[in-house]
């Protein structure tokens, strides 16, 4: 039921928008987020409930850094 | 450091058992897709936790769901995960089969263009969700106070889940550490697990659900429990802020109160619920529904126990053989993210 689906924004006026999932366009509610066409948002349940703030190699990348120092510890 | 080496330390270790439990089903389901399981040391167990708001969506809740559906001019409107789910004599689904007016939805949203478009009908919305899905239906309430709509009624079943998670703490003391729900996570923030973390001295590591996500959090938690920590890590921090999304938190304090709910097999948990606030009952379709006193005892679906990570599906002497997806006896079997499905469909696939 929590499962949300990151897409693009094609289309927005901060109420309502178009989002593309690889190729499917689909309504989203805009209302609660601060995205603008060309962010990828994260949708739930046909809302929109965050922007991505950043890809998925980028985040990855972040955790391992972060993790970093635990690894190291005994 | 490398997903290698995280591998490595994770299967080799071999210290005290640690049991890690993700509380979210589509956790659940990465675990089982990405065979996690089958890269962990047999001292690393992994507990699936009461993240699936289907299956904790009371029998009463369903029977109530299948009365407006069968009244007159009223259109039940659902996400499919509820059709199959047990009420007290039937499912959605088979009261749909026996005529009864019940639709599918996408989103929400497709509702409110259904009743302007339809005025003569009522549209009850079956509203079942966490705090993920909760802001949706506050904008929907929003929308029909802006346009004035009155033929849609919502019947809400939310739940809140970090007071299911104290629950688990007070009544468990076995878990070690939590992989905390991704997506709650997205709207309500990483900083909401502090307080839990601190009492019970419990680690929590947010994750998104790719398999480095998943593996990485298990890494992290292992770690914590060894090093004696109880820190609240945010790994998904691509859509999972501190705070939270706040536009999405306030929606939900402006339109829903916060009270005490019935989680189905397992009880009333103390300000887990979340019930339209009183200037907007009007658009409530009666959800105060509490169950009757036996309705669990009917069956002897033990998915209160599945879901508190107290026993594993197959321990059910119904899984598989006469609980299946087709027939289902318990809700945890018939959400996309109830355990007892997961469990069913996986180990179909993998023989
Ligand atoms: S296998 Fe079926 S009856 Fe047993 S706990 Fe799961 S849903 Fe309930």
């Amino acid at each position: 039921m929590c499962v949300a689906i990151p897409g693009l924004v094609v289309e927005t006026d901060g109420i309502v928008g178009k989002v593309d999932f690889q190729g499917n366009i689909l309504n989203v509610n805009m209302a609660i987020v601060d995205a603008k066409i060309g962010d990828y948002v994260l949708v739930h349940a046909g809302c929109a409930i965050e922007v991505v703030s950043k890809s998925r190699a980028e985040e990855i990348a972040q955790i391992f850094a972060e993790l970093e120092s635990i690894y190291n510890e005994s | 450091m490398n997903l290698e080496q995280i591998i490595n330390f994770l299967s080799t270790y071999d210290q005290e058992d640690i049991k890690i439990m993700e509380v979210c089903g589509t956790h659940t389901a990465s675990i089982f897709k990405n065979g996690i399981r089958s890269l962990l040391s047999p001292k690393i167990k992994l507990i699936s936790g009461p993240g699936c708001p289907v299956c904790v969506t009371p029998s009463s809740y369903i029977d109530k769901a299948i009365e407006w559906s069968q009244k007159p001019d009223c259109v039940l409107v659902t996400f499919g995960d509820m059709m199959k789910v047990p009420g007290t004599t039937k499912s959605l689904s088979e009261a749909k089969a026996e005529g009864a007016n019940v639709k599918l939805m996408y989103s929400p949203q497709e509702v409110i263009n259904d009743a302007i478009e339809t005025p003569q009908k009522t549209y009850i919305i079956a509203c079942v969700g966490f705090e993920t899905t909760t802001p949706t239906y506050a904008l929907i309430i929003e929308q029909l106070e802006n346009k004035k709509i009155n033929n849609v009624k919502l019947l809400t079943a939310l739940r809140r889940v970090l007071p299911a998670l104290e629950y688990i703490c007070e009544t468990d003391t076995e878990i070690d550490g939590f992989i905390a729900p991704g997506h709650v996570s997205t709207v309500l923030g990483s900083e909401i697990y502090y307080k839990v973390a601190k009492k019970y001295k419990r680690p929590f590591a947010v994750a998104g659900f790719e398999a480095e996500h998943v593996l990485l959090a298990i890494f992290d938690l292992v770690k914590q429990v060894i090093n004696m920590k109880h820190e609240v890590h945010n790994l998904y921090p691509s859509v999972v802020k501190p705070e939270g999304n706040i536009v999405a938190i306030n929606y939900i304090d402006k339109y829903f109160d916060i009270k005490p709910a019935y989680w189905r097999g397992i009880g009333v948990i103390p300000d887990s619920g979340l019930f339209l606030k009183q200037p907007f009952r009007c658009y409530d379709a009666g959800s105060d529904v509490l169950p009757s006193e036996n309705e669990e005892m009917l069956t002897k679906c033990r998915c209160g126990e599945v879901i508190l990570g107290k026993i594993t599906p197959p321990e059910c002497s119904m899984f598989s053989k006469i609980c299946t997806p087709q027939n289902a006896k318990g809700p945890c079997m018939v959400s996309s993210e109830g355990t007892c499905g997961i469990w069913y469909r996986f180990s179909k696939e993998n023989g």
